[in-house]
Formats: structure tokens, C-alpha cells, sequence
């Protein structure tokens, strides 16, 4: 399933954060948004997702989304957005439940999602017995367990410590190869982004557009495209932060 | 690496622990060596004649009177009747609060509307409208019910509405997202978000209840652990009237035991 955006323009209040941006994301592939802090890349997945209603532009969707697909559009939050109450497992579920599955094509999803994130020894735990990454791994099994057609991942990882990231992010490069979803990730880290996207979309400072569309290849040498997008957003990173200090 | 043996001899300054108190615990051994401690006190002083018997009674003879009440017919009478009172009217004002709170909480309308009333009406002495209710609901049953469900429905309400507040917004967008109903939303997010909330009310409510229940059993009722301390103290039998102090006190102590048990079972995820 393809997904567009055309002309997005989005204010809080007199505050203009998102200004004509568009982009379309092929079925399968992995786009990265990066951009400075407060340009909008979170307001942009929400609106993509339909989170967030646009002051202008539209979205839509375009194809078929895969067999078994429950929420074409499914969010990945950065903060997790666990319900505390439910176990791991009722986690998972919750996603399921509105859309009347069988007991045992229920219970199929959640194993296989489970097994998939390495969680089927922890079902019966609350998330406060799990360390940040096993709560991550929580949302993403509970993401995949509606087999969207486009996940948006709003950075996924940015809660975490250093070396849980590096390990997720082993992990999703695997799950997001086997499981051949599209994903739209929006990230801070430059690293992320070079690591795991097919396609990087640089954002300008607020308020946000599109500035460069960077393609990665399997070939290309990580850290030069790391170093690419830096180059990219730098100047306009440097330039967000004097706006902010003069601001004050 | 430096050598420490070599190093020259200065006097150590041992870093001392600056973290502690503000950790407070509950320990219930203290607490009922308390309770023992301050009812033999007062034993003590009524029989060495420091405190007189038309003052405070001797703690042995409230727990005489207190027997003498359990084994007539009268504890089962008084107390099946605050009982009752208590369980019908309290259930009612929880039952609507929590719904009313949810409602201040969730829907445009129902905030804009309920909250000015919540904060005009709560402050005013329930028991100031028991005789307005003995009017509408006669002298029986119905007026002291109506007020204890007035009583417990208001702190019901401010807390069940700054529970549901309270509950992440954030959860409720994965919900929507996840394409659940607004009903699901409400069932499944934001009452269990809002639960400790409603529980902490259950709690403040049946304080209220109970000092409802006896302002209006002193004000017109046969029966009632209310009318019964008023009984007594018309007759000037203080060591009864103790111990329908007492049975109150032991009402209050088991509602809060039942509350905690019931938050440990609800809460377990805490």
C-alpha cells in the first residue's frame, strides 16, 4: 500500500510548524524523517497516521493492504503508551480485540508476534517488571500483531540507553526484512536513520519542508551517509537553535 | 599507578550519609502498641480517680457496656439499620459520582456544565440539607439515605474527574489509533487509568458517609448507631455511649481494610 501526503501545512495557534510539505511512501520501503527539534516531524507522522487533523494538505492511501491487515495506519509511540493494568500479553491484544478474531486466530497473532520480539517468556509480566527495551519490543509486537500495511514509528528508540538502541535497532532491521511492511521512522539519530531507511527525507527548520530527499543503498558506506545527513541538517539545526536563544 | 603505601599519612574525612528520612513506612505493630498504650493510660487515670466518671469513662467499663450491647438484641438492631443506611446511600453517591466524574472528564458538555455546580455545591455542609430532604423524602428512611448519597456523591465526583485527567493522553491516542470505539476507550483506558483515583474516593466518601449517617440517625431515627449514642446521652450512660463510639470506630476501621484489600487486588499491577 502506497501512502501520500500532499501539502501539509500545520500552525498550533499562530505557531506555523509544518509548511507545503509532500512526500510519497512506496509499499515496502523504509523512510526516515529527520530534521532540528520543532520542526515537526512528530506532527507530521500524527497527521499521517490521523492523529492530527492539518490546518491544509490531505493524506490518502492508495493499493490493496496486505492479507490480514487490521489497522492499515499503525503507530509505534515513543514513550511506548503501554496500558500499565495489562500484562504483556493483554497488551498485545488490545489492538486485536476491537475486530472480532477468532479465540484462535487471537491466539495465533499473539504468538507469533511474541515469539517474533523474543517476548513469549515474559506474556504474564506487567510493564513495569521490563527495562525499556522489552517495553519497545511490547509496542512493536503489538503494532505487528495487526500486520499493518504502514507502520509510523515516531522515535521508537529515543527513550532508551545507548546500547539497548544498538541492539533494537539490530533487531528491527531484521523484523522490518522479514516482515516487508513500510514504515515511516522518524528519528533525531542521524545514525538510525542511516542504518535502518531506504529513503531519508531532511526537514528544514520550523516551520518544516522538505529540504533534501537523501536515497540509501545497501552498498553505501554507513557512516558517510551518517556524515551526508549531518551536512544536511546542520546548518539548519545551528540556525534553530539561535532562533530559539534570540527567542528568549 | 600511585603507590599508597608511600604516599604521606593526612587525616581521613569519612563522607557521612546525607540521603536519609522521607521514606515514611507503615509499621502495624506501632500502631496498635499505641492503641494499647493510650487505652491503658486512660484506664489508669480513671481508676486512680484523675479522671471522673461523668468525664470519660474507664476503658474496662466501655468494653463491659460494649459486651453488654453484643450480646443483646440491640447491637444486631442499631447496626443493621446504620448498616443498611449506610450501604444503600453511600452506594448510590459513589455509584453516580463515579459515573458524573467520568462524564466532567471526558465530555465537553458535561465539564462545562457539572464542573461550576461540583464547586458551588461542594462546599456546603451535607447535613445542612437533611431537613430540606426530611421535607421531600419524609422522616423515614429516605431523607438520611438522600443525604448520605448527596454526602459521598461530591468527593466522588472531584476525584473520579482529576483521575480521568490524569490518565495519558498519550494512551488514549495508541486506543484511537488502534481503532478503538469511544466506549472501548472509556472501558478499557481511561477507567482502569482512573481507578486509584476512584478507589482513594471510595475511601475519603465513606468517612463522609459514616458522619452523615450519625448526624442524620441523631436527628430522627428509633434505630441507628447514631440514635443510640443519643440515647445514651440523654440517659447520661457515657460508658454506652463509648461504646456506640466504639462500634463506629470499628465500622470505619473495617471499611478501610476492605478498601485496601480491594486496591490490592484491583491495583496488583502497581
Amino acid at each position: 500500500m502506497q501512502l501520500q501526503l500532499r501539502d501539509i501545512g500545520h500552525a498550533y495557534g499562530a505557531l506555523p510548524v509544518l509548511d507545503g510539505v509532500s512526500m510519497t511512501v512506496e509499499a515496502g520501503e523504509i523512510l526516515g524523517i529527520i530534521g532540528p527539534s520543532g520542526c515537526g516531524k512528530s506532527t507530521l507522522l500524527a497527521i499521517a497516521g490521523g492523529l492530527l487533523k492539518p490546518s491544509r494538505g490531505s493524506v490518502s492511501t492508495t493499493g490493496v493492504p496486505p492479507a490480514g491487515c487490521l489497522n492499515a495506519l499503525t503507530y509505534v509511540f515513543q514513550d511506548f503508551a503501554l496500558l500499565p493494568w495489562r500484562t504483556v500479553e493483554g497488551n498485545v491484544r488490545l489492538g486485536l480485540e476491537p475486530h472480532g478474531l477468532s479465540a484462535a486466530d487471537m491466539r495465533g497473532r499473539v504468538e507469533l508476534v511474541l515469539a517474533q520480539t523474543k517476548l513469549g517468556d515474559f506474556r504474564a509480566a506487567f510493564p513495569r517488571q521490563l527495562s525499556g527495551g522489552m517495553r519497545q519490543r511490547v509496542g512493536i509486537a503489538r503494532a505487528l500483531a495487526v500486520r499493518p500495511a504502514v507502520l509510523l514509528m515516531d522515535e521508537p528508540l529515543s527513550a532508551l540507553d545507548a546500547q539497548t538502541r544498538l541492539l533494537l535497532m539490530d533487531e528491527f532491521a531484521t523484523l522490518f526484512a522479514t516482515s516487508n511492511t513500510t514504515v515511516i521512522y522518524v528519528t533525531h539519530n542521524l545514525s538510525e536513520a542511516a542504518r535502518l531507511c531506504h529513503r531519508v527525507i531532511a526537514l528544514s527548520r520550523r516551520p518544516g519542508r522538505v529540504k533534501e530527499i537523501v536515497g540509501i543503498g545497501e552498498a553505501d558506506d554507513i557512516s558517510l551517509v551518517e556524515a551526508l545527513l549531518w551536512s544536511i541538517i546542520r546548518d539548519e539545526a545551528a540556525a534553530a537553535d539561535r532562533e530559539l536563544i534570540d527567542a528568549r | 599507578m600511585r603507590d599508597d603505601l608511600t604516599a604521606p599519612v593526612v587525616a581521613a574525612h569519612p563522607v557521612g550519609m546525607r540521603a536519609s528520612g522521607f521514606q515514611p513506612r507503615f509499621i502495624g505493630v506501632l500502631g496498635l502498641v499505641s492503641f494499647v498504650g493510650i487505652i491503658a493510660a486512660i484506664e489508669v487515670l480513671a481508676r486512680s480517680g484523675t479522671i471522673g466518671p461523668l468525664s470519660f469513662p474507664a476503658p474496662s467499663a466501655i468494653g463491659q457496656a460494649l459486651y453488654q450491647l453484643a450480646i443483646s438484641e440491640q447491637l444486631a438492631k442499631h447496626l443493621g439499620a446504620s448498616l443498611s443506611r449506610l450501604a444503600v446511600g453511600w452506594s448510590a453517591g459513589v455509584t453516580a459520582g463515579i459515573i458524573a466524574g467520568i462524564a466532567i472528564g471526558t465530555w465537553t458538555g458535561a465539564r462545562s456544565i457539572g464542573l461550576p455546580w461540583v464547586a458551588a455545591i461542594s462546599s456546603i455542609p451535607k447535613i445542612a440539607l437533611l431537613p430540606m430532604f426530611i421535607i421531600w423524602f419524609g422522616i423515614g428512611e429516605g431523607s438520611k439515605i438522600a443525604t448520605i448519597a448527596f454526602g459521598t456523591f461530591f468527593p466522588t465526583v472531584v476525584n473520579t474527574y482529576g483521575g480521568v485527567d490524569d490518565v495519558s493522553r498519550t494512551l488514549i491516542r495508541m486506543g484511537q489509533s488502534f481503532g478503538l470505539s469511544k466506549w472501548a476507550i472509556l472501558r478499557k483506558i481511561v477507567f482502569p487509568g482512573a481507578l486509584p483515583a476512584i478507589l482513594s474516593a471510595f475511601r475519603i466518601s465513606a468517612t463522609v458517609g459514616i458522619i452523615l449517617l450519625v448526624a442524620a440517625e441523631m436527628v430522627s431515627a428509633e434505630y441507628g448507631i447514631g440514635a443510640y449514642v443519643l440515647q445514651q446521652q440523654s440517659l447520661f450512660q457515657l460508658d454506652r455511649l463509648m461504646a456506640g463510639v466504639v462500634v463506629l470506630m470499628i465500622l470505619g476501621l473495617m471499611i478501610y481494610g476492605l478498601i485496601a484489600l480491594l486496591e490490592r487486588w484491583l491495583l496488583r499491577w502497581r
